[in-house]
């Protein structure tokens, strides 16, 4: 714990960072003590991502001052971090799939470490003094994502390390995983090892730090002890006086089915890509189901099956079928013809095409609805329903000219979401639609979606972020190795319950076409 | 590094429009250097290259007809380009038309009716665009890159054409020099004015313009294949077909370059000879670029390159300048355009600062 004689571990003073056009960190202060937890808070954008980079040598500041026990120090490179005792685990692994554990950390540690079998012993003790169990010998594309994510821990534990940064970890882990990793990063710190925790997620956040800083645009909007503020209050401090961010929404049953999804197993040609295995479900029209399940069981092979980018032969049309009509062979111009509306995972790349303005990223999808006359574009239509989608979901942007690249995440997620609901869809199937999104407009994206609902339009939302679901979602279900749990209603389901169906501990789906007729998932 | 380039984040509007001025005054500046080294009068020179072929309207003419093949083949690639498909076989397609039209010219030797032209025509557009089409096949069935495919087959095509000129299709009354016979009358494009060589292809060249114009800018089909180049993934989420897409691309790409080439034989020369394009399918690479993918660019930019052609050979018939300098010219042309494009899409900052930063480093250390 800290004490007021000994200097902290690290102090940074006024540092800023300026971008072209973008002042990414604005005299930022921060410091944290040994064996402290510190949270890092902010929204995509509030410049987390730049002050991370600067303490770990990535990049240099424009300006102020960066003190490592008391000392000024000019961070050149990460090798100097990391021979300062900084490591830092990155949001995406930077790991060899094809190389085993040990193989993996000692390409980290360089030559001087010793080869991966002489690591071995030392691998496997660091692992198991923090509890967290891991096989130097395999080979890292056959472990799961938390087991990934321990590599990389364990890599920055092999050296002495004095401060762990870590990007948002738990974005990737159920939340048992989550609970194993903050076992494992409160034994740290109780070693004295300092660690910089950066999160959006408020639960977690307080479970687990000491002390928070907060950032907004690029300034500390606040520090504060996470444990005695209220999620609105720390909410507010993410993001300054947003209306509606607290709400809860009531829970529905729905009326009749829309999509159905019959025994759909499918097989996937990578290697390393999930298959899907008799996959049931069932989206009634007035609801919103929930799929949970931690990115890389499946979620996007089910997402491209529904959406029509991936296509089943004619003979098993039937497995997807929408209202009672087969479209498991149907290209997706052809299913958004017959009422179905996408959301991807990725914004930029796939649901709207960075280069391209906003406008014609509205013709992208909504070609069918009378944009298209003879073959030519309706060029002040087209014009016309972007300003409309702009304007009925508050879209940051200086006009519908705008490349969709220059739209914040949040902004852009408004748009897409907007141009799907002005579509008047039967269904909406939605990817993590508030992945990345700052707490102002996922309220936004949450109550466009519950008033489609209201609508009484059919939802699907698969999402990695369970407080979310549990929000939204009527029903909730979660993929877990190509298989879907069975799906309970929201209202009746504790978040525990879904961790076990992640982790897939849950029964084989009955032979039963009602799925809100099914048993409970019974753990193991 | 004294210069450094930042990214701007967005084009730059005033810079789309000043970079090519830019371009030009940097080549005109470099060029009259490159002459006055080599002992030659700069504007002189430079007079000779640029503005003495466009004098009188013969010489406009003549710009014309040169400029004819290298549009169309532009015009084509352009349609290629945005889907991101790397057609370099312009020139390929180009002579198969040449080939096909003259063959079927050389059918119709006796027929007097219009009919003949249109069959002509139709004869080089098709099978360029079934020249294509083999790299279309091959790109879309196997994967196989289409540049590769693309340039090996102009290899094939010239050879076809070399054989054929030698060959099948040599005049028999031709005292066995490699060429066919002169085509009949009704095979040929009509001359726009009596004086010059300007034919009728430059009708058809502005439909293909205005067709390409529509097609791009206009319709749904060039925003399908505009979003298929930039984002393919996009393109498979909405369910344009990519397939069709790139079959189209091709096809219409391939069409039109064999336009141009049977243009050039059913109008400036009359007959198939081994010559029938001095790179026409290449230059309009550079063309299609340099127009920046937009068919009124291009129109601009085959024009610019048909007065290089014109300007070279003028140097070398009045000033005894080698080719080379004025294929050096052409590119340095070329350099300075691409190079000024930077600025579009960057900032040039001068590091005046280095120096403080030195010493600060050094006081910090």
């Amino acid at each position: 714990m800290p004490t007021p004689t000994s200097p902290p571990r690290l102090q940074l003073t006024a540092i800023s960072k300026q971008y072209p056009g973008c002042l990414a960190n604005d005299r930022i202060d921060l410091s944290i003590a040994p064996g402290e937890i510190r949270a890092l808070l902010g929204e995509n954008g509030a410049g987390k991502s730049t002050l991370m980079k600067i303490i770990y040598g990535v990049t240099q500041p424009s300006s102020g001052e960066l003190r490592w026990h008391g000392e000024v120090m000019k961070m050149r490179d990460p090798a100097m971090a990391r021979g300062l005792g900084i490591g830092m685990v990155f949001q995406h692994f930077s790991l060899f799939e094809t190389l085993t554990v040990a193989e993996n950390i000692a390409l980290a540690m360089g030559t001087a470490a010793g080869t991966p079998k002489q690591l071995e012993p030392q691998i496997r003790e660091v692992s198991q003094r923090y509890g967290m169990a891991l096989e130097p010998s395999r080979l890292v594309h056959s472990l799961s994502i938390g087991e990934r994510q321990r590599v990389e821990i364990v890599r920055c534990l092999m050296q002495d390390i004095k401060l762990l940064i870590l990007d948002e970890p738990t974005s990737v882990l159920t939340p048992q995983e989550a609970d194993e990793l903050f076992v494992t990063l409160r034994r740290l710190a109780a070693e004295g090892c300092s660690i910089l925790f950066i999160s959006h997620k408020l639960g977690e956040v307080r479970a687990l730090c000491q002390s928070a800083t907060v950032l907004r645009g690029g300034r500390v909007s606040g520090h504060c002890v996470p444990a005695e503020c209220s999620d609105l209050e720390l909410a507010r401090l993410m993001v300054g006086d947003a209306e509606g961010l607290e709400s809860s929404y009531p829970k529905v049953s729905g009326g009749l089915p829309r999509l159905r999804v019959d025994d759909l197993s499918w097989h996937n040609p990578d290697p390393f890509g999930c298959s899907l295995s008799q996959i049931r479900l069932e989206v009634r029209s007035g609801e919103i189901v929930g799929i949970a399940g931690v990115a890389g069981n499946g979620q996007d092979e089910l997402l491209a099956l529904l959406s029509g980018e991936t296509r089943l032969a004619r003979g098993e049309q039937a497995r997807v079928s929408l209202d009672g009509a087969p479209i498991a062979h149907l290209y997706p111009d052809a299913r958004r013809t017959l009422g179905l509306a996408f959301v991807p995972a990725e914004r930029l790349g796939h649901g709207a095409v960075p280069d391209l303005s906003l406008s014609d990223n509205a013709l992208l999808t909504a070609f069918q609805q009378g944009l298209v006359s003879r073959g030519l574009v309706q060029r002040g239509k087209v014009r016309e329903l972007a300003d409309e989608i702009i304007r009925r979901f508050a879209v940051k942007t200086p006009n519908a000219n705008a490349a969709a690249r220059s739209l914040s995440g949040g902004n852009l997620q408004k748009f897409i979401l907007g141009r799907e609901i002005l579509q008047n869809p039967k269904l909406l199937v939605a990817a993590h639609p508030t992945w990345g999104v700052d707490v102002g407009a996922a309220a936004a994206i949450h109550r466009a979606l519950i008033a489609l609902r209201d609508a009484g339009a059919a939802i699907l939302v698969i999402s990695e972020d369970l407080d979310e679901l549990f929000q939204i979602s009527d029903r909730i279900g979660a993929l877990c190795s190509g298989k879907l749990s069975p799906l309970a209603a929201t209202a009746h389901t504790e978040a525990v319950e879904v961790g076990r169906w992640m982790a897939g501990e849950f029964a084989p789906v009955a032979p039963s076409h009602s799925p809100a007729a099914a048993p409970a998932a019974a753990p193991l | 590094m004294l210069l450094s380039l930042e990214p701007r984040g967005e084009q730059s509007r005033p810079m789309l429009w000043l970079s090519p001025l830019l371009a030009a005054v940097l080549t005109l500046l470099s060029g009259s250097l490159l002459f006055a080294l080599l002992g030659h009068d700069p504007l002189e020179t430079l007079h000779t290259l640029l503005i003495a072929p466009l004098a009188d309207w013969y010489g406009v003419s003549e710009l014309l007809v040169k400029a004819l093949p290298i549009l169309l083949c532009a015009l084509g690639l352009a349609v290629a380009y945005q889907a991101r498909i790397w057609n370099i076989g312009a020139e390929g397609q180009l002579l198969l038309g040449a080939l096909a039209g003259s063959a079927m010219a050389l059918q119709l030797l006796d027929m007097d009716s219009r009919w003949a032209l249109v069959w002509v025509v139709l004869a080089g557009t098709v099978a360029g665009a079934a020249w294509a089409g083999i790299t279309a096949w091959l790109r879309t069935q196997f994967n196989a890159n289409e540049i590769l495919t693309s340039i090996m087959l102009n290899y094939i095509a010239l050879n076809l054409l070399l054989f054929f000129v030698h060959g099948p299709l040599k005049d028999p009354a031709g005292f066995n020099f490699p060429e066919s016979a002169m085509f009949g009358d009704a095979s040929r494009l009509p001359l726009v004015s009596e004086d010059g060589r300007l034919h009728g292809g430059l009708y058809l060249a502005l439909l293909a313009l205005v067709a390409v114009w529509v097609l791009l800018q206009k319709s749904f089909l060039g925003f399908q294949i505009k979003v298929l180049g930039l984002d393919r993934r996009a393109a498979g989420f909405v369910g344009f077909r990519e397939k069709r897409l790139v079959w189209f691309a091709l096809l219409v790409s391939g069409a039109l370059a064999g336009m141009a080439g049977v243009g050039e034989v059913a109008g400036p020369i009359g007959q198939l000879v081994p010559q029938v394009s001095p790179g026409y399918g290449y230059a309009a690479i550079t063309v299609a670029f340099l127009g920046r993918l937009n068919p009124l660019g291009i129109v601009a930019a085959s024009l610019l390159m048909a007065l290089l052609y014109l300007g070279g050979e003028n140097a070398q018939m009045t000033m005894n300048l080698p080719q080379a300098i004025t294929q050096l010219f052409q590119g340095m042309m070329l350099f300075f355009l691409l190079a000024c494009d930077v600025l579009i899409l960057y900032r040039p900052r001068l590091k005046w600062k280095w120096a403080q930063r030195k010493a600060l480093a050094e006081a910090t250390t």
